[in-house]
C-alpha cells in the first residue's frame, strides 16, 4: 500500500509538470521524427535544454529543483525589427514562426500582463476544423495539421488530444446545414461524417437520444481529427520555443501609443519606456479595438464576454467533444477529470471578463437535457474572456493603413483552435507585408468591398 | 444580470427583456448609392468599441418594444443614462473622464 501511494504521488507530481506523456511517449517518437532540420536549429541557436525521458529522469535526482527557466525575462532593447504586442497563443505563436521560418530573431513580445493570461487561458480549448467556406476550412485545417505534429515541433507536450468533435443536429434544418457542411469538408480534404442518434450514443454513451424531449438529437457531424489540446501548455511551449530562437519575452508592459511617422510605425509607447520597431503586429484579441485606436483607426471588431464553466473532477464519462449550436452548449472532459462547459457570448459590448449569469442558466439547461446524469455535477469556477467579434464570423489577418502595422485578430469565440496556423500564416504576413496566400482573403479590406465569409453557420457560438 | 431603466416604460427591467442593438448615434446615409465602397463599409461595419464610455441602443423587446439608447461603461457594466432617441447624452467619455 505505501508503495502505491509513492507511485501514486510520483506519478501526479509527474502530470503536475505535463510531462506525464512525454515519459511515455517522447522516445517513441524521437525514433520517428523526421524533422531533424529543426532539431539542430533549436539546439544551435540556444542553450535550451530539450525535455526527454532521461532530463526527466536527471532532474528528479535533484529533487527537479534544477530545471532550467522555460524562458527568460530579458529587459527591453531599445529598438527591434518587429513588435508583437499582446503575449497570448497567437502573439507567441507568430513570433515563434518569424523566428523558426523567417529567421526574424530580432522580435519582441510585448505583453501587459502574463504570457497566455487572457483568452488562451479562458478557453474551452476544443480544436476542429469542419468550416464550411474554402477559405476559412483551408485556414483551420491548416492550423490542425500543424496541431498534429506540435508537441514535437516545440519539444513541448500541448497535450494535444484527437478524441473526435461532435456537432450535434436538433431539426430538419440543422441536419441539412450539417449534411452540406460535411459535404465542404471533405470536397476539402478534411475528414468528417454525418453520424445517426445512434451512432451518436455510441461515441458518448451518456448523452440522450430520446425523441421525447424539447430538442431531440436528429443526428450531428462528426470530426474524428477534432479533439482539444492543454492551453496553457500551447502559450508556454511556444513561448519557450521563441525564446530559445532569441525573441525577447517581455510581460507586465503595456503598450500606450503607436508612434508613426510619415504614415509608417516607427515603434511604440510602453510603460517601460519607447520601444523602436520597423513593424508592430498587433494579436490583442478583444483590446484590439482600442489598441486600433491607438494608431487612428477603427475596426470592425465588437468586443463580447464570452463565458465558461468547469465543474468538480469526476470519473471518466466523456471521451469526446459534444457541441450544439442550436441549443448553445459545448462539452468535454478534461484529462483532471472537470468537465468543461463553454456557454454563449453575452448579447452587448464588454470589457469586464465576467459575463451575464442568464447566459449561464441557459447553457447549463441544455447541457443538462443533453446529458441529464450531469444535472447533480456541482460547478467550481466560471468565468469570462473577452472575445472580439467581426460581423462575419471570420477573422481579420491583414496589412493596415499605416506602413508596418499589421492587425491579426477578430477570431471571436473560436480562436484556439486556430493557434499554430494564425501564427504561422500572420508571420509570413508580417515578414513579407504581404497577405500570406491562406490569409489574402481575411483581409481587412473584405469589409468594403464586401466579400465576406460569411462562417456564422460552422462558427456560431459553439467552440 | 443588468437592471435597465426603460425611459419610454420608465421601469427598471431585467437584462433579459432586453436586446442590445450596437452602438448608438450611427446616422445612415442620406444618399448611399453616391458612397464610395469605403464609406459603406465603414457605416455598415466599422466600430468605436470602446473601452470605458459607450453609448449604445437597446431595444426593449419583452416590454414596450420601442427602442432608446444608454450610456453604459464597458468595464464595469455601469448605465449611467438611459435617453430617448434624438436626444443627446449627458454623459460622454471626456465629460466622465472615465476611459479607463
Amino acid at each position: 500500500m505505501p508503495i502505491c501511494r509513492v507511485f501514486r504521488y510520483f506519478w501526479q507530481s509527474l502530470s503536475l509538470l505535463d510531462l506525464k506523456m512525454t515519459v511515455f511517449f517522447y522516445p517513441l517518437r524521437l525514433a520517428n521524427c523526421s524533422n531533424s532540420t529543426h532539431s539542430q536549429q533549436l539546439r544551435r541557436s540556444t542553450t535550451m535544454k530539450r525535455y526527454s525521458g532521461f532530463s526527466l529522469f536527471k532532474n528528479a535526482l535533484s529533487y527537479h529543483e534544477n530545471w532550467q527557466k522555460i524562458w527568460r525575462s530579458p529587459k527591453p532593447k531599445s529598438d527591434y525589427d518587429v513588435i508583437v504586442v499582446g503575449g497570448g497563443g497567437h502573439g507567441l505563436a507568430t513570433a515563434y514562426y518569424l523566428a523558426k521560418v523567417h529567421g526574424i530573431t530580432n522580435v519582441a513580445v510585448i505583453e501587459k500582463g502574463y504570457l497566455g493570461g487572457g483568452n488562451t487561458a479562458r478557453n474551452t480549448t476544443i480544436i476542429r476544423s469542419n468550416y464550411l467556406w474554402d477559405e476559412a476550412a483551408q485556414l483551420y485545417e491548416l492550423s490542425l495539421k500543424l496541431w498534429e505534429g506540435l508537441s514535437q515541433e516545440l519539444n513541448y507536450n500541448v497535450m494535444f488530444s484527437q478524441r473526435g468533435v461532435l456537432n450535434l443536429g436538433h431539426n430538419l434544418q440543422d441536419m441539412r446545414d450539417i449534411e452540406r457542411r460535411v459535404n465542404a469538408n471533405r470536397l476539402n480534404g478534411i475528414d468528417g461524417e454525418v453520424v445517426t442518434p445512434e451512432r451518436v450514443k455510441e461515441i458518448a454513451p451518456l448523452i440522450n437520444i430520446s425523441r421525447d424531449c424539447r430538442y431531440p438529437i436528429l443526428g450531428a457531424s462528426w470530426q474524428p481529427r477534432g479533439g482539444t489540446a492543454r492551453h496553457d501548455a500551447v502559450a508556454w511551449g511556444y513561448a519557450r520555443g521563441a525564446d530559445a530562437l532569441g525573441v525577447d519575452l517581455i510581460q507586465e508592459t503595456e503598450v500606450t501609443g503607436i508612434r508613426r511617422k510619415n504614415g509608417a510605425v516607427v515603434g511604440v509607447e510602453t510603460t517601460q519606456g519607447f520601444i523602436g520597431a520597423r513593424k508592430v503586429a498587433c494579436v490583442t484579441a478583444g483590446n484590439s479595438g482600442v489598441v486600433a485606436a491607438m494608431a487612428g483607426l477603427r475596426l470592425p471588431v465588437e468586443s463580447r464576454p464570452l463565458q465558461a464553466l468547469v465543474s468538480e473532477p469526476v470519473k471518466p464519462c466523456l471521451d469526446t467533444v459534444v457541441m450544439s449550436n442550436a441549443v448553445h452548449g459545448y462539452i468535454s472532459q478534461s484529462d483532471k477529470g472537470d468537465l468543461v462547459i463553454g456557454a454563449g457570448v453575452d448579447g452587448y459590448n464588454g470589457y469586464g471578463q465576467r459575463g451575464s449569469f442568464h447566459v449561464i442558466e441557459h447553457t447549463l439547461q441544455a447541457i443538462c437535457e443533453l446529458f441529464p446524469a450531469f444535472s447533480r455535477v456541482r460547478m467550481n469556477r466560471q468565468w469570462g474572456g473577452v472575445v472580439d467579434t467581426c460581423p462575419d464570423a471570420c477573422p481579420i489577418i491583414s496589412k493596415t493603413s499605416v506602413d508596418g502595422l499589421y492587425f491579426n485578430c477578430g477570431w471571436g469565440t473560436g480562436g484556439f483552435k486556430a493557434t499554430p496556423g494564425s501564427g504561422y500564416v500572420f508571420a509570413d504576413t508580417v515578414a513579407n507585408d504581404r497577405p500570406h496566400p491562406l490569409a489574402a482573403a481575411f483581409n481587412i479590406d473584405r469589409f468594403n468591398t464586401g466579400a465576406l465569409i460569411d462562417e456564422h453557420g460552422a462558427a456560431g457560438v459553439a467552440h | 444580470m443588468l437592471l435597465i431603466h426603460c425611459p419610454h416604460c420608465r421601469e427598471d427591467r431585467e437584462e433579459e427583456e432586453f436586446h442590445y442593438s450596437g452602438e448608438a448615434h450611427i446616422v445612415r446615409p442620406l444618399e448611399p448609392e453616391n458612397l464610395s465602397d469605403e464609406e459603406w463599409g465603414d457605416y455598415l461595419f466599422f466600430r468605436k468599441n470602446p473601452r470605458g464610455i459607450h453609448h449604445e441602443m437597446w431595444h426593449h423587446t419583452a416590454g414596450c418594444g420601442r427602442y432608446f439608447y444608454a450610456t453604459r461603461n464597458t468595464v464595469s457594466y455601469q448605465i449611467l443614462e438611459t435617453y430617448m432617441v434624438g436626444e443627446k447624452p449627458q454623459h460622454t467619455a471626456d465629460s466622465a473622464g472615465a476611459s479607463q
